[in-house]
């Protein structure tokens, strides 16, 4: 190893600790040293966020060729709006895909959190943002209760949230009542969810730059604590690439937003949601209980795990969220319908968590993977919408992918079983 | 060693349904030891772990702790007195990092946050201490050999400050070098200080390593002997029950195999 000659402050430490295993694995350092790495990561089948980045540079390139609107700031823009109610419903699916289980009912669950903001806001003319509040919170319940029977009662989440599926469909078109659709009244919050956009082109650019140091001071940070405890930690320079990145990727976005209509207000709020359920699952205790729930329920409980609180809780969040998202569908579609959140709502879901590189089989996953997978998911109906195909097309499409991307995921499953990893 | 004895159990039995499976046993561990709990089968070795754990609560008898009688009704009381249990499915979680699986369900925490650093920095001098040798505390469980999970299993068992260990048939399922570190580890809970009790098939671990074996046998005492004055057919006919038993015919028949 080029460890011996060229000593690099992490290979200092790595030698300072005391008795290291021979088999261990440690990384070269320079850029040899991520290349091989990366390498030893793929062929261990730790694919991460790859596939997804290389399909969506794909479907780009596939897209722009056919129709040279694609990449434009308005597509573009547009693609930003229109993720924001799916993927608010992905996010919540991510937590339940990292217990391991499955929540068929978000679709629905969207359905009737739109009816409920709906009925109450425009038929007993509640206020709108009471109504709007009282629509995520019905959608926590019931996410509550899905999580009750699956937890206390040991029902299979399948088969409950394939009941709340059928049932809460008809709940909301109960709801809606002899209404077949209601319109969002012109000054509704919910009307600005997807509407709304901040004009001033220093909106997006302060939020690229927020991220870009919020990023890149949380790395730094990080690194410097962990160097003062004598840890291991992740050089500068890779620190100062990895914020570079950051701050190219945020800026150019704020660029296209700024060159159509500005920073939508619908993609802050979905970007929050990411922040913080990324905060939760991977910096508080909550977080560490539901991947432990996922990984091994019975390890969990015996370390002193409330195992089914997780579980209820975990639904829960399914739910609301799922109820939020279905806000973000109403204000896309201009109102509350009986068929909101039906057809392949459900689907594309359930898709863009897994496409972005969530297992389907538990304790292995990033929040992340919503924003990836549903990008993935809406730049392609973007570009066959704008190449004016069927939905009958789109369909089948999005089912290759989801099959495509579940492949790949048993595919990573596999190696990195025979790589010893899970 | 010391003689200070930390848990004893006294006349402690236990019946399920028809079964008796406990009768007036009694267990002494003092710290500093390590006791080997053996028995055939069903002799109710895995019950006795389990009444001390608090996963099934006594049905006579008393379970003494540090010289005054406790009550361990619940998994909880057990840890809260300090007494920490392996058990033989190792109880770890696949897909958490070493640091993780260590502190699993008593993380390091401000508030609600965790504490990585914290926790990192104490899982490498536990590990450390232990002379643990893993490739990365930052690995998935499941990138381990048997014998690191088995060791990891046990160094998670000492996060919480316990004085006495349970180890529920720790190398069962481990290779030769993987067994002689699960020992070795064995060896250093006992310089410690910390009282272990021992549940092994595997007479030559139990020879290695411990001080004194207690022999169960139909779910009663069958004697508790020290190790260094006792030879192995002693264990096994206490174990079996009797000096005539297929253990030891099969040895004197290989012994009169090996003389021709």
């Amino acid at each position: 190893m080029s460890d011996a000659t060229t000593k690099t402050p992490a290979a200092e430490q790595a030698d300072a600790a005391p008795a290291s295993d021979p088999r261990l694995l440690r990384r070269e350092s320079g850029l040899a040293g991520y290349l091989s790495d990366f390498r030893r990561r793929i062929r261990g089948g730790e694919l991460g966020s790859l596939p997804v980045v290389v399909g969506l540079v794909v479907i780009a390139v596939v897209f722009q060729s056919l129709n040279h609107t694609f990449l434009s700031a308005d597509s573009l823009s547009d693609i930003s709006v229109y993720i924001a109610g799916t993927g608010i419903m992905a996010t919540g699916i991510v937590f339940v895909l990292l217990l391991g289980e499955i929540d068929l009912s978000v679709g629905s669950v969207a359905g009737v959190g739109a009816a409920v903001w709906a009925v109450l806001s425009v038929v007993h003319k509640v206020p709108d943002g009471l109504a709007a509040l009282l629509a995520v919170v019905s959608g926590l319940a019931i996410g509550a209760l899905h999580g009750f029977f699956f937890a206390k009662v040991g029902v299979p989440a399948f088969v409950v949230t394939l009941a709340g599926f059928l049932g809460w469909s008809g709940l909301q078109i109960w709801l809606m009542g002899s209404e077949g659709s209601i319109n969002t009244p012109g000054d509704s919050v919910v009307e600005d969810l997807t509407g709304y956009y901040f004009q001033d082109i220093s909106a997006a650019y302060g939020l690229a730059l927020v991220a870009t140091l919020a990023y890149g001071g949380a790395q730094l940070l990080g690194a410097r604590r962990r160097r003062a405890a004598g840890l291991r930690s992740r050089p500068y320079g890779e620190i100062a690439v990895r914020s570079a990145a950051m701050a190219a990727l945020a800026f150019a976005a704020a660029y296209v937003l700024n060159q159509s209509q500005g920073l939508p207000l619908a993609l802050v709020l979905f970007l929050a949601v990411l922040v913080i359920a990324d905060f939760a699952v991977r910096r508080t205790t909550y977080g560490r209980q539901v991947f432990a729930v996922g990984g091994n329920a019975e390890a969990a409980r015996r370390a002193g795990i409330n195992v089914e609180w997780v579980r209820i809780t975990v639904f829960a969040i399914a739910g609301m969220l799922a109820a939020f998202g279905g806000l973000f569908i109403a204000s896309l579609s201009g109102g509350a319908t009986k068929s909101l959140g039906a057809g392949n709502t459900l689907m594309n879901v359930i898709a863009a968590a897994v496409i972005g590189g969530t297992s389907l089989f538990g304790g292995r996953g990033k929040i992340w993977s919503a924003l990836l997978g549903i990008l993935v998911i809406q730049s392609i109906q973007q570009g066959l919408n704008l190449k004016g195909m069927a939905s009958e097309i789109q369909y089948m499409i999005t089912g290759a992918v989801l099959l495509a991307a579940v492949v790949i995921d048993s595919v990573s499953r596999r190696t990195q079983k025979t790589a010893g990893r899970t | 060693m010391s003689n200070d004895i930390v848990l004893a159990l006294r006349g402690v039995s236990k019946r399920f349904g028809a079964v008796q499976a406990l009768t007036d046993v009694d267990l002494e561990v003092r710290a500093g030891e390590v006791i080997a709990l053996v028995g055939d089968n069903g002799a109710g070795k895995s019950t006795l772990v389990k009444t001390v754990a608090g996963v099934h609560p006594v049905d006579d008898g008393t379970i003494e702790w540090e010289g005054r009688p406790v009550t361990v009704s619940r998994p909880h009381d057990a840890q809260q007195l300090g007494i920490a249990t392996v058990y033989q499915d190792l109880a770890l979680c696949d897909n958490l990092d070493v640091v993780a699986n260590l502190f699993l369900g008593s993380e390091v925490r401000h508030a609600a946050l965790l504490d990585e650093i914290a926790m990192e920095k104490r899982a490498m001098e536990l590990l450390d201490t232990l002379s643990i040798r893993i490739p990365d505390v930052r690995i998935p469980v499941a990138a381990l050999s048997g014998g690191q999970r088995q060791v990891v299993a046990i160094a998670r068992a000492l996060i919480g400050d316990p004085k006495v260990v349970i180890l529920d048939e720790p190398t069962a399922a481990l290779g030769v070098e993987q067994t002689a570190q699960v020992l070795d580890l064995v060896e250093r809970l006992r310089e410690r200080g910390l009282g272990t009790v021992l549940i092994s098939h595997n007479m030559a671990d139990v020879q290695a390593v411990a001080d004194r074996v207690a022999v169960l046998r139909l779910g009663r005492n069958n004697g508790v002997f020290t190790v260094a004055e006792t030879s192995h057919e002693e264990i096994v006919s206490a174990i079996t029950g009797a000096a005539d038993n297929a253990v030891t015919r099969r040895q004197a028949r290989t012994a009169k195999e090996a003389a021709k």
